[in-house]
């Protein structure tokens, strides 16, 4: 295959993979995406519960987050021409136990040092926030300023908005080898062809490790399934981002009316699976009893469709957002850990700036990718 | 089906039809000028246009109008429609209401 040499190659068309290709060529440089799947936004991009939100996150991804919810997602549907859905109505993480309120206490105490509005409300203020919840709701985690989108909208948004800048996207084309030439990465070789560039970005969620071995760099990311329904629609019911102290249930009503919930059998891990993520005949009756147990109203709503999707989950859920020392050339963004979605936009802009100008808006430090060391 | 899809391949520009209007996903009221114009922002494929315009993500999610959606992408790219990969089928096949779906015939306390 001829092809003229692009300034960047980006290795996965999801949401870090076309936001960061879209800010690139935004800055003109030239970029080429390669996606290993047939369809653009197939992994986590695709699959994910589409919360925006910061309350909940771990510090050290916080500043960026809340970076982007500033400077990104207000005004993203005017810069990619799509809805994207965003609704900035808050986010309430519930609790149902004093140990719940415990974690959530915690969550909140190291989100309002990193300086996010997020604060712990009783029971009588949560059913002001959402009359709709069940009695066993005793508080919740409420940070006005988080929020909701649509993931499909975004990530293929992204896409239309990049290609239309002249970004290459190609799908069906898996990446199986990088290779460095005179100490730098020059080579992306895929299944049928080889691709030069000085430029690499590696965004390919949970496939990223096995890609990054091929040029000797370890990236701790495993794949870990997760499942999710969809309802028909239903009368507009609350806005808010909901999610638990456990993080084992979350959800949204969507701007098309139908509800969005996800959550954990907690046997995901011993599931066999033919190479794409199953929806276990357990998963979806599991999500709909812990649904009916936050929200007796919706026992009637009908499910229209399941889905499963894995996550790229880090070593420490936290993602890797770096250039690599020991391959010139080399960048890396992945191991979102299943709340990459919200924060996808920022993490693009940054690495694009980081690729430019070598400087990003946003310090990525905590997110380097050699900080992973033995817990003793 | 793996296989490589360029997605600068030329397929020329937009050309507004008199038929437009006409509503192919009646679940989710979306016309087939829309997905014309979405083959024309890069969804090459019937899942992403699934995914971006909701076409087929309806009640009937898709049994009725899979095929149509299919034919008029195949026609917008030139390409005969067998190319082009159905949107994956999923699980409940007839909506179904939560507390039917959640309730599995588990004995409680056997369970706990």
């Amino acid at each position: 295959m001829k092809e003229t040499k692009p300034d960047v190659i980006v290795i996965g068309g999801g949401i870090v993979g076309n936001s960061s290709a879209y800010y690139l060529a935004k800055r003109g440089l030239s970029v080429l995406v390669l996606e290993g799947s047939d369809f653009i936004g197939n992994g986590g991009s695709s699959r994910n519960g589409g919360g925006v939100r910061q309350s909940g996150r771990d510090p050290r991804e916080l500043p960026l987050v809340m970076w982007g919810i500033q400077n990104i997602w207000p005004t993203l549907n005017s810069e990619l021409g799509v809805d994207v859905e965003y609704y900035q109505k808050g986010n309430l993480r519930l609790g149902k136990t004093a140990q719940h309120l415990k974690i959530l206490q915690n969550l909140t105490d190291k989100a309002v040092a990193c300086g996010l509005d997020v604060r712990m409300i009783d029971r009588d203020e949560v059913r002001k926030i959402n009359p709709y919840l069940s009695d066993e709701v005793i508080g919740a985690s409420w940070c006005p300023t988080d929020g909701h989108a649509n993931p499909l909208t975004t990530t293929l948004g992204y896409y239309k908005a990049a290609r239309a800048l002249g970004v290459h996207f190609i799908t069906g084309e898996k990446v199986v080898e990088l290779k460095k030439v005179k100490g730098k990465i020059h080579q992306v070789i895929t299944e049928n062809t080889t691709y030069t560039a000085d430029c690499v970005l590696l965004a390919a969620g949970y496939e990223s490790r096995a890609i990054a071995k091929t040029i000797g760099i370890n990236i701790p990311v495993r794949k870990l399934k997760i499942e999710c329904l969809v309802t028909e629609i239903q009368p507009r019911m609350f806005e808010q981002m909901l999610g638990t102290a456990e993080a084992d249930f979350y959800g949204h009503q969507s701007k098309h009316g139908s509800f969005v919930f996800g959550g954990s059998t907690g046997l995901e891990p011993y599931e066999t699976d033919n190479g794409t993520p199953i929806s276990s005949s357990i998963g979806a009756p599991c999500i709909c009893r812990g649904i009916m147990k936050y929200f007796p109203a919706l026992s009637r709503a009908k499910i229209v469709r399941t889905w499963a999707g894995w996550v790229d989950e880090c070593a420490d859920k936290v993602a890797i957002i770096d250039k690599i020392d020991e391959v010139p050339g080399l960048f890396v963004s992945c191991g979102f850990s299943g709340h990459g979605f919200g924060i996808g936009p920022a993490a693009g802009y940054n690495m694009a700036e980081l690729i430019a100008t070598g400087e990003s808006p946003v310090d990525l430090t905590p997110l380097r990718y050699n900080r992973f060391k033995a817990k003793i | 089906m793996h296989s490589i899809n360029d997605r600068n391949k030329e397929i020329g520009k937009f050309i507004p039809a008199a038929d437009d209007d006409l509503i192919i996903c009646r679940c989710e009221e979306i016309t087939k000028g829309e997905i014309r114009k979405a083959v024309h922002d890069g969804m090459f494929t019937v899942t992403e246009m699934r995914r971006y315009l909701r076409c087929g993500m309806g009640l009937c999610q898709g049994q009725t109008c899979a095929k149509l959606t299919k034919n008029i992408i195949a026609r917008e790219l030139n390409v005969s429609p067998s190319t082009l990969e159905p949107a994956t089928s999923r699980s409940p096949m007839r909506p179904i209401e939560m507390k039917i779906l959640g309730k599995e015939e588990v004995n409680k306390n056997e369970r706990d």
